[in-house]
């Protein structure tokens, strides 16, 4: 074998003639040669490929997926978080909100109650002044009707002494007072 | 002037081994799907480079397009199916530097990954399901009188897998070759012969040159094609039941 394609290149050489050799891909003694070959080479691709190539590229392929779901995985948690603390924020203020409408409430309610207190004792102080004044009054009226008679008495007495010069009898004074009142 | 099948031409190297051109350009096939996947993922970056980007899409293709014909348990024939396709693309695309070997334009070559494609196949196959697996050439609701003619066109067609699996990409890449080693070889004649010939050179090359994009797509598309089928024959493999 290793002699004739020796001599088919010696041949071949110097004249460049291919014609004769006829259509290479159908030269059956080229064959095995080829098959060994592609075998030997094929076999080699086969196992580089499967053990080197093709597990580092799936690696990196599932690598980056595994990356980009744990970001994401972060992302949702962080954006849970975030929604977390935003109601938390606004629970919070929601509460202060009312706390604050609670207090100012309570104090007007205490202030309203108080002025009340207030105003209702100083009512109460008025009413009861004023109870004492009218009562002075009515003392100090029922005190001046009581001298009225008196004053009467003693004025008829001076006049009727002055126009006919003698006292007058007190008895008849005050049977007349007594006619003149009712 | 040459002939446009002398590219085709085995030429020993070393004769000893049987090591020939055709060899040489496996080797660097290979060489150049290994050395560049790892140079492409050397950094195993989470955000890729360019050179890792289309490792990865080599990758995803591969896998899709397993994974479209089979389903999630055809995952198993990755590495066979990733190193066929890269095999086969990597040999179609170096043969189309000119002077460059072209592996897959023998059919010895195509016939033997075929074989290798339909092997598998058939020892899957049988070890996965047995006879049961028999029942790919038995279509399910075909009226009883009917079944001897389709187990038969089954049959053939079963058999006749690896021929067309071989010959086209082998013809593709055959054909494809020649057609642009002709017209190169049309400027070259029209450039000798001189005089008003030679002004009518560069339409020659301009054919030659449309070829040369119509072969990279071609050398692409049967890569692809090749693998397609690989799928579907494996899904068969898998699902025997049609």
């Amino acid at each position: 074998m290793a002699q004739a394609q020796t001599t088919h290149a010696a041949t071949e050489a110097p004249g460049g003639a291919h014609e004769e050799v006829g259509f290479p891909p159908f030269m059956t003694e080229t064959f095995a040669g080829q098959l060994v070959w592609l075998t030997i080479t094929f076999a080699a691709l086969y196992i580089l490929l499967s053990k080197l190539v093709l597990p580092r590229l799936s690696g990196i392929i599932e690598h980056r997926r595994e990356t980009i779901a744990r970001d994401l995985d972060d992302a949702a948690t962080m954006k849970t978080r975030a929604e977390e603390a935003g109601s938390a924020y606004e629970k919070a203020l929601s509460e202060a909100k009312s706390q604050a409408q609670s207090l100012a409430q309570q104090t007007r309610a205490q202030l309203s109650s108080e002025s009340d207190a207030k105003r209702k004792a100083i009512e109460a102080d008025l009413a009861e002044r004023l109870a004492a004044s009218e009562a002075t009054i009515a003392a100090k009226k029922t005190e001046a009707m009581s001298h009225v008679r008196s004053i009467a008495r003693d004025t008829t007495v001076a006049i009727v002494e002055r126009l006919s010069g003698r006292a007058p009898n007190p008895q008849a004074v005050e049977a007349a007072l007594d006619q003149s009142k009712v | 002037m040459a002939s446009p099948i002398e590219q085709f031409q085995i030429k020993p190297i070393i004769p000893v081994i049987n090591f020939t051109n055709s060899s040489l350009f496996m080797i660097g096939a290979t060489a150049v799907i290994v050395g560049g996947l790892l140079l492409a993922t050397r950094n195993r970056a989470v955000v890729p480079g360019r050179a890792q980007s289309v490792a990865e899409m080599l990758h995803d293709f591969v896998a899709n397009t397993l994974t479209d014909a089979t389903g999630r348990e055809g995952m198993k024939f990755f590495p066979l199916v990733f190193s066929l396709f890269m095999f086969v693309l990597t040999a179609n695309l170096l043969g189309m530097i000119p002077g460059f070997f072209t592996v897959t334009s023998h059919i010895i070559v195509t016939f033997a990954l075929a074989m290798l494609v339909i092997g598998t196949v058939v020892i899957y196959g049988f070890a996965k399901h047995g006879t049961h697996f028999l029942g790919l050439f038995v279509p399910s609701g075909v009226p009883a009188w009917l079944l001897p003619f389709i187990v038969v066109i089954e049959l053939i067609s079963f058999l006749s897998r690896p021929i067309s699996l071989s010959l086209r990409l082998f013809a593709n890449m055959l054909a494809g070759h020649i057609a642009l080693k002709v017209f190169a070889g049309f400027v070259v004649s029209l450039l000798a012969a001189g005089g008003a010939l030679t002004i009518l050179a560069p339409l020659p090359l301009l054919m030659a040159v449309a070829l040369m994009a119509l072969e990279f797509l071609v050398a692409a598309l049967q890569a692809y094609v090749f693998t397609v089928l690989t799928c579907i024959y494996l899904n068969d493999a898998l699902h025997p039941g049609h």
